[in-house]
């Protein structure tokens, strides 16, 4: 006869001392859990309530500009610092941290319409509706800077004239050179007082410019025909242009997929394209009421902020037609310029009524350091949130949001708009010839061509 | 070289025979923890939503080849057993046997404590078999710690004491005594009085839900919450006394023996029952659930011990030969059945729950009678509450070798014990989720696509219809009121009723008749009004 027992050994199973952790055994098998699925959406249902209790996304508000704000840039080789600048011509560079001006850049006459940072962090380019093109040090954050009393200015290292308004700047991912938009594309070294490379096409005017993250030589633009022009600086005219129905205001190349870009357009929609394919777009993303001003993308690739006129923020994702988060105030007038942090942690927003103000990206994340263990229950309640999210009582949770009152209304209204247009074409189509009536894509309806 | 480069893959695709039969065993364990077939995803159109699924379930195939691989190598204990060699039998060997072979540790768990004069004993056990209740049916409830045999609290109530439950851990009890239940606290303080409940027979407590779901003298079902004492639900169940309540600790369903010999389950949110089932021609004398759910072991009078599958509610064994008073499932699926002073224990040789046949067997003195039998958790060891006290003998093989911390802990200390006792609020779940099949919840109902029903089927429903209203009995009326005319008048009404519920058909029809009516009367017409039939 062969026997075996359990017998567990008391000192086999609890600690030798107190300063040890205490023993945690584990043993998978379902069925020692009964109802597991029923607990773990009783914990979806908490997570995603807990979610909403912990959701405080303002940080705080950055106010010392007497004007609207008109631009914002961020420092590619520090985290803490950002750059605005207002319609009266005050720029500034703010600490995050303490939401304090490091440092006034006056010099500008009129509004300044364009601010961007070199690749090195070294040299802050501006440019404005007074002609001008503005190079500035970036003077070095020190630890004896901590002193917050003095805020100080600096003189530009350059200033560059034009025969127009320059409307917008951006500068090269890896090299010298800066293009600025304004009655023309213009590429400038900085050295250099005149621009090394000019596109003029046609007669309106370059409104918004953006250097591909991934390859130098290559921007994108939007001009105040409705076009949007993929340029090679090595070539002498654009590479690719789209026309569409209504003009774009703002583009942004995604930071993980240097080939798609996404355009802010003046109908509402941001409208993602693949640089190499723009028959039709790869994804419209449709949820602001009024026009959307600027966009960024997160450096993660996959998310994008844009700030539109209707007074909101929103983040999107890469891939999604409709925006997960959205980000209002009372006091918050009309968005012109957003930032993603390149941490991905915080969104800044630049408005009309003078104020930088800073967003949580994630509006229920705890910020500091985080415990192990408090990481891991974090991700386990996303999780479980995520497995859950579809059914009724959860989606409603998680997707409820106050929207402000205008906002509400419009979107009820080009709903009710939406319905009753496609109501009509599924008449249309189920009275006539089958092939006949065609439904255009949303991603092709607002494209009228594409020229090479 | 290239010859070379081929040998080497058709060697790798050859296992060797250990190696295979590991690979089996690992599948079958991976089927375990794969909790059922994985979706199809063929039939989706959405492209997105198709790639996600696809890498959700190949994650999940992952997480399930790890968990059989340390459920195969990295368990720190393993499952006892009892082999014989030869001819001998193992439900011949005793536990004297038994004490002979075993180490010190186990052998300390084989005893039997008199107490003569408080009557038959009922026993509980916590979840994580560290601690014991024994209640006496004269007013004796005692709390022991079972790790160091310690005797934590002991109270006389000095009236009869039906039955015991613990609540959610060690700290609070119930005793349904005389007229009332009562929930003391581990020091012995009476914390609640349940009034409502009334005078109970069978307590039980549903661990996931803090339910206490008790029957009473007149039969009456009632669920407490014990987190705030709401009464969730009294329920009639309408079939007379019993005090032969379980509850089956898959789904949360109760489940309660009658006298007529049914089985019935029961959900606190409805009135009428989930399920009844006739087990048995006389009355039930107990019930127990294997902790997979769908095994159900019965006894009756008739001296039957049946075993029911209940996911189809079939029979699937009999055992014949004793009248078992108690029957309890272990963890590792035995079947312990107590009868007067003798004890059996069952083993299942097949795996799916048909073939249970004698394990074990455990004979006590003549004048012990036993009261209940119940498996400890996590031990290899069987509580038998009897007349004159309780006993504990050692069944190897009966016990979960391995537990997990997270679930139920026996060497807890009071921090985690105070910490898991929030955690198990939190994740407390509303009585709504007790149903028959509790992987339900989480999944979604199949959207069913309304289909306009075809003519044929109209017509038949409506002949249905009409079928039925024509046979329904009449009430006779009397003094002078019963004519044949209002009689006949009466049911025409009745069947035009019936017709009137499908009205398309009427029209069809009349428009049918109208249209051949016009073409007929066009044929009939002389030639020269023809211009003024109706054409269609």
């Amino acid at each position: 006869m062969r026997i075996k027992t359990i017998s567990r050994s008391v000192d086999e199973f609890t600690r030798e001392r107190s300063q040890d952790l205490q023993r945690v055994f584990h043993n998978f098998d379902p069925s020692l859990r009964p109802m597991e699925k029923a607990v773990e959406y009783q914990r979806a249902l908490t997570a995603a309530k807990l979610e909403k209790i912990f959701a405080r996304p303002f940080v705080g508000a950055m106010d010392g500009h007497r004007d609207g704000i008109s631009c914002v840039a961020k420092n590619p080789n520090y985290l803490k610092g950002i750059f605005s600048a207002s319609m009266d011509g005050d720029i500034r560079l703010w600490d995050i941290a303490t939401r304090r001006t490091v440092c006034q850049f006056p010099g500008h006459l009129g509004a300044v319409r364009g601010l961007t940072v070199s690749t090195d962090g070294n040299v802050l380019v501006s440019c404005g509706t007074d002609c001008n093109v503005r190079l500035w040090s970036v003077p070095r954050p020190s630890l004896e800077d901590s002193d917050l009393s003095s805020e100080k200015s600096t003189e530009p290292s350059a200033v560059y004239t034009c025969k127009n308004a320059l409307l917008a700047v951006d500068h090269q991912f890896e090299g010298d050179l800066f293009a600025t938009a304004g009655a023309q594309l213009d590429i400038w070294n900085h050295n250099r007082s005149q621009p090394v490379q000019s596109f003029t096409s046609g007669s309106h005017s370059v409104i918004s410019v953006r250097f591909n993250p991934g390859e130098p030589d290559i921007l994108a633009t939007s001009s105040g025909d409705n076009h949007i022009s993929i340029y090679d600086i090595r070539m002498s005219s654009a590479a690719r242009k789209i026309l569409m129905r209504t003009k774009t205001n703002s583009i942004a190349w995604n930071p993980m997929e240097p080939m798609n870009f996404t355009a802010a357009n003046e109908d509402g929609n941001c409208y993602s394209f693949d640089g190499r394919k723009n028959e039709e777009a790869k994804c419209v993303h449709k949820d602001h009421v009024s026009a959307v001003m600027d966009i960024d993308f997160s450096p993660t690739g996959r998310e994008f902020v844009t700030g539109s006129y209707d007074r909101s923020v929103r983040i999107f994702p890469y891939n999604g037609g409709h925006s997960r988060e959205i980000y209002h105030t009372k006091r918050m007038q009309r968005v012109f310029c957003v930032k993603y942090s390149s941490d991905a942690t915080y969104v800044i927003s630049g408005s009309d009524d003078t104020n930088l103000r800073l967003w949580k990206a994630k509006a229920s994340e705890q910020l500091g350091v985080i415990l192990p263990r408090e990481q891991k229950k974090h991700e386990y309640n996303e999780a479980v949130k995520n497995r859950y999210k579809h059914l009724p009582e959860i989606k409603r949770i998680v997707r409820h949001r106050h929207l402000p009152k205008p906002i509400y209304k419009a979107k009820a209204e080009s709903r009710a708009m939406n319905d009753a247009k496609r109501r009509k074409e599924d008449r249309r189509k189920a009275h006539s010839a089958p092939g006949t009536v065609v439904t255009e894509s949303h991603r092709t309806r607002r494209i009228i061509k594409e020229v090479e | 070289m290239e010859v070379a480069l081929e040998d080497n893959n058709l060697m790798e695709k050859v296992l060797p025979p250990d190696e295979q039969e590991i690979d089996v065993e690992l599948e079958a364990k991976e089927k375990k923890y794969l909790r059922g077939e994985g979706a199809n995803l063929e039939s989706l159109k959405d492209k997105k939503l198709k790639t996600q699924l696809a890498s959700r379930e190949k994650l999940y195939g992952k997480s399930a080849k790890a968990a059989a691989k340390i459920e195969k190598w990295l368990l720190p204990a393993s499952a006892g057993y009892l082999e014989t060699e030869g001819l001998e039998k193992t439900w011949r060997i005793k536990q004297t046997d038994i004490a002979k072979e075993v180490d010190l540790l186990s052998s300390k768990n084989q005893y039997d404590i008199v107490l003569p004069d408080f009557g038959p004993y009922k026993l509980d056990f916590t979840a994580s078999g560290r601690h014991m209740l024994a209640g006496g049916r004269k007013g004796h409830l005692a709390l022991v710690d079972m790790m160091n045999m310690n005797l934590i609290k002991e109270i006389h109530v000095r009236e009869t004491v039906r039955d015991v439950a613990f609540l959610h851990n060690d700290q609070f009890f119930a005793a349904a005594q005389k007229k009332y239940s009562y929930i003391y606290a581990r020091d012995g303080t009476e914390l609640h009085c349940l009034k409502e409940h009334g005078p109970v027979a069978r307590l039980r407590f549903l661990k996931n839900h803090f339910l206490l779901a008790s029957v009473n003298k007149i039969g009456q079902l009632h669920y407490q919450d014990v987190t705030y004492g709401d009464m969730v639900a009294s329920i009639r169940t309408g079939k007379g006394r019993t005090d032969v309540m379980e509850v089956n600790p898959h789904n949360g369903v109760v489940a309660l023996g009658h006298s007529g010999g049914t089985v019935t389950m029961w959900k606190p949110t409805s009135q009428a029952p989930l399920v009844q089932m006739q087990c048995h021609p006389g009355p039930v004398s107990s019930v127990a659930f294997h902790p997979n759910g769908h095994l159900m072991a019965t006894s009756g009078k008739e001296r039957k011990v049946k075993i029911w599958d209940l996911r189809k509610f079939e029979e699937v064994q009999t055992i014949h030969g004793f009248h078992a008073k108690t029957l309890s499932f272990s963890q590792k699926g035995l079947l312990a059945a107590g009868t007067g002073s003798f004890v059996q224990v069952l083993g299942d040789s097949s795996g799916g729950g048909g073939g249970y046949s004698r394990y074990m067997s455990h004979s006590m003195v003549k004048g012990y009678q036993v009261e209940k039998v119940m498996f400890r958790p996590y031990e290899d060891v069987l509580g038998i509450g009897h007349s004159m006290g309780w006993s504990s003998v050692l069944i190897p093989g009966s016990g979960e070798p391995n537990f997990d911390s997270w679930v139920a802990n026996p060497f807890e200390t009071s921090k985690q014990r105070r910490e898991k006792e929030v955690h198990l609020l939190l994740d407390k779940l509303p009585p709504e989720t007790i149903m028959l099949d509790p992987s339900k919840i989480g999944a979604m109902r199949p959207s069913r696509r309304k289909e306009r029903p075809t003519r044929g089927e109209i017509e038949a429903e409506k002949e249905v219809a009409i079928e039925a209203a024509k046979s329904v009995e009449m009430k006779k009326k009397t003094k002078g009121r019963n004519k044949p005319s209002k009689r006949t008048k009466k049911k025409k009404e009745m069947v035009e009723n019936a017709k009137k519920t499908f009205p398309e058909l009427e029209h069809s029809n009349i428009a049918g008749k109208k249209r051949r009516i016009g073409e007929d009367a066009a044929a009939e017409l002389p030639a020269s009004l023809k211009r003024f039939a109706r054409k269609n």
